[in-house]
């Protein structure tokens, strides 16, 4: 569709109707997105806007009904089930609100077994997982079940997990949805710390403050993108922080 | 910025670079908005109003300086300013008068306008979490900066409702034109 080789993901008039007739809804209305590599994009909007299935057709988990998905240069909208899944493994990374971690399993043995999945030997599934785990910083609970662990650190787990076979975009649907102020704030500094690394980044929220993180924000009103925004880092911020913290510096 | 440093002073005398330690050592990265002069500036106007006292003490091998304490009046000041709960800027009660203007005389799209607002909030909100992001976990400034991030999400929430309120009011407004026509 496009000879840009640093768009990693894009979309052209995708489409995705549920029903028929005076209860056919429109979850997705005709979405234009494009994704250049070691971005990170937010979609926001209210709860039933269409957002989460938008990130369900871009990884492939649901189908549209019309429209084109297209990653890394090649049209995926069309592709069996059996080559999604095998694309799915080695090109993107989930991260969902719930965790959907493996309760029998480690921290470690979580977040390699999507490597072991795609073929990688048991050594290098476990080396690369114990570097991500460390990565995250919960190299001293590798050992712990998710059980063991608080919210924030299962989905830094489900982070690290999402990252082993070093995917091209990383897709994320309410990462924070269910995080405290304080486990939402080390979520947020981890993705801060991905995007230094340049990975490419698709977050839906409906949370303010992970959507303001992004390098765009994209805002979905009834299936549609109603606002695009560039979120540019500004130069002089204490100003600003001032007056967002509601003090009065004059005497 | 009155209250702030009679609240400072209510825990015992003191003197103006203390008082700035202090105040810097609360705001974190917003303490810089303050500038040194401010605060003797402040200690000036809070004598002159009879609400603190000072007197020279004397150092060895530093200059004298001037410590400040609380009058009667001044402690007085601060029991009743400690039990106000006023709350700066309660209601956007300005922004929503802004709104519904524009949409009765037709001057722009409410929505357009509730958006616009709502981006300069983001940027705002991307700035104070970056901050934030940065700050010492559990120190005085990142909770002063998580006071900043909540207050911005609500009034990024109310936003979103300006909108959709707005959405429905242009959909019937079209609506009201298409049977007029």
């Amino acid at each position: 569709m496009t000879g840009n080789p640093r768009q990693v993901l894009a979309t052209r008039g995708l489409t995705k109707v549920y029903g028929s007739g005076p209860s056919m809804v429109r979850a997705v209305d005709g979405v234009d997105l494009d994704v250049q590599t070691g971005e990170v994009v937010s979609v926001m909007g209210p709860s039933g806007c269409g957002k989460s299935t938008l990130l369900y057709l871009l990884g492939g988990l649901e189908r549209p009904t019309a429209g084109e998905v297209v990653l890394a240069g090649d049209r995926v909208d069309r592709l069996s089930e059996t080559r999604w899944a095998r694309l799915r493994r080695h090109a993107i990374g989930f991260v969902f609100q719930a965790f959907h971690l493996v309760d029998e399993l480690t921290v470690v043995e979580n977040v390699e077994l999507p490597a072991l999945l795609a073929g990688a030997t048991p050594g290098k599934a476990r080396r690369r997982a114990a570097e991500l785990v460390d990565r995250v910083g919960l190299a001293d609970r590798a050992g712990y079940l998710p059980a063991q662990l608080s919210g924030g650190q299962k989905q830094r787990v489900a982070v690290a997990r999402a990252l082993v076979n070093e995917p091209l975009v990383v897709l994320a649907d309410e990462p924070t949805g269910n995080l405290d102020t304080a486990a939402t704030t080390d979520v947020l500094r981890l993705f801060a710390r991905l995007r230094s690394a340049g990975q490419t980044l698709v977050i839906v929220t409906h949370d303010s403050r992970v959507a303001s993180t992004a390098d765009r924000l994209m805002t979905m009103r009834d299936g549609a993108i109603v606002d695009h925004t560039r979120l540019e880092r500004r130069t002089s911020t204490v100003d600003d922080l001032v007056s967002s913290a509601g003090l009065e510096t004059g005497s | 910025m009155q209250d702030v440093v009679l609240a400072l002073l209510a825990k015992g005398p003191s003197h103006g670079y203390e008082l700035r330690r202090r105040l810097l050592a609360a705001l974190g990265p917003m303490g810089s908005a303050f500038n040194a002069g401010q605060v003797y500036v402040t200690l000036g106007r809070l004598e002159r109003a009879g609400l603190v006292e000072s007197a020279e003490v004397g150092q060895a091998y530093r200059p004298d300086r001037r410590v400040y304490e609380l009058t009667a009046a001044g402690h007085e000041r601060v029991a009743t300013w400690v039990a106000e709960v006023d709350w700066p800027k309660p209601a956007p009660a300005e922004f929503h008068l802004k709104l519904t203007a524009v949409a009765a005389a037709g001057l722009a799209d409410p929505v357009a306008v509730a958006d616009a607002q709502r981006r300069e909030l983001l940027r705002r909100l991307r700035d104070v979490e970056q901050a934030l992001l940065e700050a010492p976990d559990r120190s005085a400034a990142a909770l002063l900066l998580e006071g900043a991030v909540l207050n911005l999400q609500a009034g990024i929430r109310w936003l979103e409702l300006c909108a959709e309120h707005w959405t429905g009011w242009r959909q019937g407004d079209e609506r009201r034109q298409g049977n007029d026509g």
